[in-house]
């Protein structure tokens, strides 16, 4: 894949924090999670791995902590080659899904643990636990169990342990994935404030694409074991390089046709039900060939008078109400999907199922990839 | 509308008399047997019948005195707890090694180690005499501690394993993360978490060992008679009341664990519980 495109500034990754190449990954010998991983770590950046489940993007991680030795390639950290590494000589923070606090000691004595092990003096280690518990505001929950406290708190908890001992790299798996949506909000920001504050690299995986498009400096798409793109959030939400990066980053309508006209940087494509669409395309495209169009429902104008490429009269299937919006669920293009959204303003018109609707948008935001 | 009620109730107490009278009667067949032997323990005469001419502590003094009596119940112990040292320890390894491990034998490695559970115990003793006879372990300590530790090590295989159901892989991976070797992460988060399990295990095999007849009887010379095997020949050979004091100090050493091991069963519970 073009993942090298898109890596920011030459300067930077000449001193990659952590550099995958060639990494391969089988668990039976036969089939491969994880092909061909080639991928650089920015030294402070927060990245997230991206993806399904079965991606590869945990996988990824466990290799990278430590856990999961790769079949072929070689992970190295601070350019030292640590593939043969064990994850306790590694140095790398850890928090996981489950938070993985140890049950039957307190959270001050959790925290103290890295600590405790590389033998650390008693008064810096509570000093530094203190620190750390403060850091998270669980100033005053040293002394209690991890089962007495919430979900919230033991992730924080668990955040505190794998950074007092002051690792560079950081490694977090689906941490908020146990958490309800509240929390899960609130928890990004903090997560964002401490990875400001102590300028750490954090190596972030989920399959939340909000998660993923509100705090990271760059994500790695993960599909099929491979990495589909790696950008900053804006270049991956407005220019997808292919249809499965388009459709699993943000709301999409999914489009396939025949291709009937090529410009430059353009194609038509029939999307059948007598609508032909203009779209932008980064690839080259002949004729008769299959294509898939993406097109984001927020990029979609609903009785406008504006003049744009695209231009529709459709009929209205659904109508759903979601308070700040409505979605409308439109006939278009012979039956498949198409959502589009219409701000809940209070005035404007009342759409119903059945109504006619024009709707429009503009031929760069409307993007054609071949069909696979 | 009321009497109709009213009759119903009456009926559904009845048979909820006539179950709790069965429940009663069954219990009382299953203990009052081993009840029975309490107060026998305790005559003042020299006969196992009742009525008790008169309450005595002699039977005990004979069972802690008499070198008989002293030097089974020094046996049994001290095989007990070689068993269950041995036992323990293999049996936890066992189960560390099975758990999370995938190979294509591993049910039939399970199996065979359940199968002293399964299997009746005269024929393992019977196939353990002979095999020790052949290797020359019959009528020595360590053959009956060896045959011990093969009963004794599905009950541990079997409570380590339950317990490590429960026990989050997970915190190896963070012990390890957080900069523990091994070894360090072993003995500070998997062994404290699972002790419980191991603890109750353990007093498993003492148990099984301490009351264990049939392989004693097979595999131990006279040197080695164990409590069990000198109450055996106890009542084919002379009816003293001793027998009664030697059964009731087994009986209370077998409650004392029971009631330990159900102690550390809740506990362990609460731990795992309240880690969720």
């Amino acid at each position: 894949m073009n993942a090298i495109a898109s890596i920011p500034g030459k300067s930077q990754i000449e001193d990659p924090i952590v550099r995958f190449s060639g990494v391969r990954k089988s668990y039976d010998g036969e089939t491969l999670v994880v092909r061909d991983l080639n991928l650089d770590i920015v030294r402070g950046e927060f990245l997230t791995l991206l993806g399904p489940s079965g991606s590869g993007k945990t996988t990824s991680l466990m290799m990278l902590a430590g856990f999961e030795a790769p079949t072929e390639g070689t992970i190295s950290i601070g350019g030292k080659d640590v593939t043969a590494l064990p994850p306790h000589r590694r140095g790398i923070g850890v928090v996981f899904q489950n938070y993985s606090l140890f049950p039957h000691m307190t959270i001050g004595q959790n925290v103290g643990y890295p600590l405790r092990v590389r033998g650390t003096a008693q008064d810096e280690i509570d000093k530094r636990v203190m620190e750390a518990l403060e850091m998270v505001e669980l100033g005053a929950f040293g002394d209690r169990r991890p089962a007495q406290l919430s979900g919230g708190q033991q992730q924080r908890a668990a955040l505190a342990r794998a950074l007092v001992f002051r690792p560079d790299l950081v490694l977090l798996d689906e941490p908020l994935g146990a958490l309800d949506k509240q929390l899960r909000e609130q928890m990004q920001y903090e997560l964002k404030r401490l990875h400001e504050e102590l300028k750490v690299t954090m190596v972030y995986v989920t399959h939340d694409q909000t998660e993923a498009l509100t705090m990271s400096d760059r994500i790695a798409v993960f599909n099929d074991g491979r990495i589909q793109q790696l950008a900053r959030p804006a270049d991956l939400y407005e220019n997808p390089q292919n249809a499965f990066v388009a459709e699993f980053v943000g709301e999409n309508n999914r489009l396939s046709g025949i291709v009937t006209g090529v410009g430059e940087n353009s194609v038509q494509v029939d999307v059948g039900g007598a609508a032909v669409v203009k779209a932008r395309t980064s690839s080259r495209f002949a004729k008769g060939e299959k294509a898939v169009l993406s097109l984001r429902p927020e990029r979609v104008a609903v009785a406008q008078a504006g003049k744009w490429e695209n231009d529709f009269t459709v009929d209205i299937d659904k109508v759903v109400y979601l308070g700040d919006i409505n979605r409308l669920l439109l006939r278009f293009a012979g039956g498949s999907e198409f959502a589009v959204r219409v701000a809940n303003v209070g005035s404007g018109p009342a759409y119903k199922r059945g109504d006619s609707v024009r709707i429009a948008w503009r031929q760069a935001d409307c993007l054609a990839f071949p069909a696979e | 509308m009321m009497q109709k009620f009213r009759r119903r109730a009456g009926r559904g107490s009845l048979w909820q008399l006539a179950l709790r009278a069965f429940v009663g009667l069954v219990l009382a067949y299953l203990v009052l047997p081993i009840l029975v032997v309490i107060p026998l323990s305790f005559t003042a005469g020299q006969l196992l019948v009742f009525p008790i001419p008169g309450y005595s502590l002699q039977w005990y003094e004979d069972f802690f005195t008499n070198p008989l009596w002293t030097g089974a119940l020094w046996n049994s112990v001290m095989i007990g707890v070689a068993t269950t040292i041995l036992a323990t320890i293999l049996g936890t390894l066992a189960a560390l090694g099975l758990h999370g491990s995938k190979f294509r034998l591993k049910p039939v490695v399970v199996a065979l180690l359940i199968t002293p559970l399964a299997a009746p115990v005269v024929i393992v003793a019977v196939a353990t005499f002979y095999f020790f006879a052949s290797i020359n372990l019959v009528g020595t300590y360590l053959g009956v501690i060896l045959a011990h530790t093969l009963l004794a090590l599905p009950f541990v295989v079997i409570t380590v394993t339950a317990t490590l159901q429960g026990f989050d892989t997970n915190l190896t991976r963070a012990g390890a993360s957080l900069g523990a070797t091994p070894v360090h992460v072993f003995r500070t988060v998997t062994l404290p978490i699972i002790s419980p399990g191991i603890i109750s295990g353990a007093l498993f095999a003492f148990v099984t060992s301490f009351d264990e007849i049939v392989v004693a009887l097979f595999v131990a010379s006279p040197q080695q008679r164990t409590l069990p095997r000198q109450i055996f020949s106890g009542v084919s050979e002379s009816i003293s009341p001793t027998i009664m004091a030697a059964a009731v100090v087994l009986l209370v050493i077998s409650l004392g664990l029971m009631i330990v091991m159900e102690l550390l069963r809740r506990r362990s519970e609460r731990l795992v519980g309240r880690a969720r």
